[in-house]
C-alpha cells in the first residue's frame, strides 16, 4: 500500500496520511519533519525517537507528583497508627510519632476479636472463590464444549445477570436468607453470592481459543468430560484461572454490603464489617486505634499485591481485552 | 470390553450428528450436570429475587414482619413526590458523572504518563494500582482521617497556603467531594490500567510515522490515538458505569449518606430506608426505578457506541 522503503515520504508534512504509511517504519528520520511541527515537545503523548530533555522533566515531575498521592494517604495511616492521642490532636500537624510502640495495635485487638474477624474472612473468600471459579469453569466448558440446543440461552441468561447489581436484590435475597436461619452463618454469607457471571464470561472467551486437538486426543483415550476439563482444559488454561482467581479472592475479602447485612454477631464478621466496630466506640473517634485497626486490614492485602502484582495484572486486564 | 467402547467412543466422535441423535437426553443431562448449579444459583439469587423486587415494590412492608399490604404504584409516587428526592437523584448524578467522567479523564491521563519511557514506571504503575484492591471500608477510614478538618492533612496543606480548610464532615457539598475524591483515588489505577495496556497495543510504527510526518502531538493523539482507544473507552464507560453506582462501602464508611443526606445516593437510600427505617417496599420501589435508569443507559451506550467506535 505504501510507497517503496527509498522514497522521500517522511519528509512531506501530510499528516492525513500517516496511517497509512505505517510500514515504512524508518528508524532515522530526516531533521525537517519536526522543525515544521510547532506543537511538538513538551506535552508530547507518546515518545518518538527524538525525545526532549525538558518533556522528561515534566514527566518525572508528574509521574512523582502521581506516586506521592496514592502513597501519602497510606503512610499518614501508618504513622498515625503508632501515635497516641495528644500527638494526633495538634496544631500544626504533628507528622513522625514521637516512639514506634504498638499500643494502638494491642488496643485494637483487645476492643475487637480481629483473630475471628480475620479467620471468617478467610473462610469465606477461600470457599466463596473456590467454588466460584468451578462453577465458572464447568459452565464456561458446557457452553464451548458439550451439546445442547439451548446454550446460547444459558450464555445470554449468565451474561445478562452482570448488569443486575447485587442492591438491587439485597431484600429479597435477605428475607430468603433469614427464612432459611442463615443469618450469621458462614452459609449465609458465601451462598448468596457464589454465582459465577463474569468468571464463566472470561472463561468462555478463553476456552473458544483453544486448540480442539487436544480434547479430541483426550476424548480418544476414553476420557470422560470431568477428565477433560479438570486433567486437560484446567491445566493448560492456569494462567487464565489464576489470573481471575485473584481478582476474585481480592473482591470476595473486601465485600462489605452483603456480610454486613446477614452477620450482627462480632464473632461472625469479616475484617471490613469488623473493622468498623473501632469507628465510634464512645463517641469520639480514636483515630490512633482505628488506624491500627486499618492497617491490620490493609497490609497483608497490599503486602499480597506487591508479590503477585504481575498475576493481579493480568487478571485486571483480562476483561478488558477480551471484552 | 475396552477395545469395544473406544471403537464405538471413536466411531461416535468422528460421526456427532448420529451419537446426538441417538441419546439427545444424555448430552442434555450431561450439560445440565455441568452449568445447572450455577445457573440455579443465578435463578434463586439473582433472577427470582429481581422479580420479586418489583413485587415488593408494590407493597407497603417493613422487612421482618408478617404483615404487608398492596399499595399499588404508592410507593413510587412517593419517591417521585417527595421533598428529598431531587437532593437523592441530584447527589447520585454529580456523584456518578465525577467519578465516571473524571475516572475516565484521570486514568487516561495517568496511562499515557506510565506509557512513557520513563524509569521507574513499572514502579509507578503498581502503586497507582495498589489501592484498588483494597478495602473500600478501609480506604474510607483512613481517608476520613486524612480530611480531618482540624487535624488532618488536606488542612495542613490548604493552611498552609492560606486557605481554610471546608468542613468536609458537616458541610454538605464537601462531604460529596470528599467521597468523589477518596473513589476516586481507589479506583482510578484501574482505569489507569486498562488504558495503559490499550495504548501498548497502538503500533509503534503508526505512531513514528505520524510523528515523521510532522503531525503535532496533540493531532496525532487525537487522530490516531483516540479512535483506537475507542472500544477500550466504551468497556470502561460501561464498566466504571456499573461500579460506581453500586458504590457503598466508602460512603457508608465515610458519612453514612450524611451530612444533611450530602452524600445519599440512590444505592445508598436503598439500603437506609430497606434496612434502617424499614420500609422495604419503598426500597424496593428505589431499587427497581435505579435498576430501570441502569438498563437504559447502558442500552443507550452500546447503540451510540456502536455507531461511533470502529472494532
Amino acid at each position: 500500500m505504501s510507497a517503496p522503503a527509498q522514497t522521500r515520504v517522511s519528509g512531506t508534512p501530510q499528516p492525513t496520511s500517516a496511517a497509512a504509511d505505517g510500514s515504512g517504519g524508518m528508524a532515522a528520520g530526516p531533521a525537517p519533519a519536526a522543525a515544521l511541527a510547532p506543537g511538538h515537545g513538551r506535552e508530547r503523548t507518546a515518545d518518538g525517537p527524538r525525545r526532549r530533555r525538558p518533556a522528561n522533566a515534566g514527566g518525572y515531575l508528574s509521574l512523582l507528583l502521581a506516586v506521592a498521592v496514592m502513597v501519602l494517604p497510606l503512610v499518614w495511616m501508618l504513622l498515625a497508627s503508632f501515635k497516641d492521642r495528644d500527638e494526633i490532636y495538634t496544631i500544626p500537624i504533628q507528622w513522625l510519632p514521637s516512639s514506634y510502640d504498638l499500643s494502638n495495635y494491642a488496643d485494637a485487638l483487645a476492643t475487637v476479636p480481629f483473630d475471628s474477624f480475620f479467620l471468617n474472612s478467610a473462610i469465606t473468600t477461600i470457599v466463596g472463590a473456590g467454588l466460584k471459579i468451578t462453577l465458572g469453569l464447568t459452565t464456561a466448558y458446557a457452553v464451548v464444549f458439550l451439546d445442547f440446543p439451548f446454550k446460547n440461552v444459558v450464555f445470554g441468561i449468565v451474561v445478562f445477570a452482570l448488569l443486575v447489581p447485587q442492591q438491587i436484590v439485597i431484600i429479597p435475597n435477605y428475607t430468603l436468607v433469614a427464612e432459611l436461619g442463615w443469618l450469621n452463618t458462614d452459609q449465609g454469607l458465601i451462598i448468596p453470592g457464589l454465582a459465577s457471571a463474569f468468571g464463566t464470561f472470561l472463561f468462555r472467551q478463553h476456552f473458544l481459543t483453544l486448540p480442539v486437538s487436544i480434547l479430541e486426543a483426550a476424548a480418544l483415550d476414553g476420557a470422560g468430560h470431568f477428565r477433560r476439563l479438570f486433567r486437560f482444559v484446567v491445566p493448560i488454561s492456569a494462567p487464565t484461572i489464576a489470573a481471575v482467581a485473584l481478582v476474585s479472592i481480592v473482591s470476595e475479602w473486601n465485600e462489605y454490603l452483603w456480610p454486613l447485612l446477614v452477620v450482627d454477631r462480632a464473632e461472625m464478621m469479616t475484617l471490613p464489617v469488623g473493622l468498623t466496630l473501632l469507628q465510634n466506640n464512645d463517641g469520639v473517634t480514636n483515630w490512633g486505634v482505628l488506624m491500627a485497626g486499618t492497617v491490620l486490614v490493609t497490609a497483608p492485602v497490599l503486602i499480597a499485591f506487591f508479590a503477585l502484582q504481575t498475576r493481579i495484572v493480568a487478571g485486571l486486564t483480562t476483561g478488558a481485552v477480551t471484552g | 470390553m475396552a477395545t469395544a467402547i473406544d471403537v464405538r467412543r471413536r466411531a461416535a466422535d468422528t460421526a456427532p450428528t448420529l451419537r446426538r441423535r441417538r441419546k439427545p437426553w444424555k448430552s442434555w443431562l450431561l450439560f445440565l450436570l455441568f452449568a445447572g448449579p450455577n445457573l440455579a444459583l443465578l435463578l434463586v439469587f439473582t433472577y427470582k429475587p429481581l422479580l420479586q423486587s418489583f413485587y415488593y415494590s408494590t407493597l407497603q412492608w417493613n422487612i421482618g414482619s408478617a404483615a404487608a399490604m398492596p399499595v399499588g404504584l404508592a410507593n413510587y409516587v412517593d419517591w417521585f413526590t417527595d421533598p428529598s428526592t431531587p437532593r437523592v437523584a441530584g447527589v447520585t448524578l454529580v456523584f456518578t458523572v465525577a467519578t465516571v467522567g473524571g475516572g475516565m479523564v484521570i486514568g487516561l491521563a495517568l496511562a499515557l504518563l506510565l506509557n512513557r519511557k520513563l524509569a521507574g514506571r513499572g514502579l509507578a504503575r503498581t502503586v497507582v494500582v495498589a489501592p484498588y484492591v483494597l478495602s473500600g471500608v478501609a480506604v474510607g477510614l483512613l481517608w476520613l482521617f486524612v480530611f480531618d478538618p482540624n487535624f488532618g492533612i488536606t488542612s495542613a496543606l490548604l493552611n498552609a497556603v492560606g486557605i481554610a480548610s471546608p468542613d468536609w464532615y458537616n458541610d454538605p457539598g464537601a462531604a460529596l467531594w470528599m467521597v468523589i475524591i477518596v473513589y476516586l483515588w481507589k479506583n482510578v489505577g484501574y482505569v489507569a490500567l486498562i488504558y495503559l495496556a490499550a495504548l501498548q497495543a497502538v503500533s509503534r510504527d503508526l505512531l513514528d510515522a505520524a510523528s515523521l510526518d510532522g503531525a503535532s502531538a496533540a493531532r496525532t493523539f487525537k487522530d490516531i490515538v483516540l479512535p483506537l482507544l475507542g472500544p477500550t473507552t466504551f468497556f470502561l464507560a460501561v464498566t466504571t458505569l456499573l461500579s460506581s453506582l453500586q458504590s457503598f462501602d466508602i460512603i457508608r464508611a465515610m458519612t453514612q449518606g450524611g451530612p444533611l443526606e450530602g452524600t445519599t445516593t440512590m444505592m445508598y437510600q436503598i439500603y437506609q430506608e430497606g434496612f434502617q427505617t424499614g420500609r422495604a417496599g419503598y426500597s424496593s420501589a428505589v431499587a427497581t426505578i435505579l435498576f430501570a435508569v441502569l438498563l437504559i443507559v447502558t442500552f443507550v451506550q452500546m447503540r451510540y457506541i456502536q455507531k461511533k467506535v470502529h472494532y
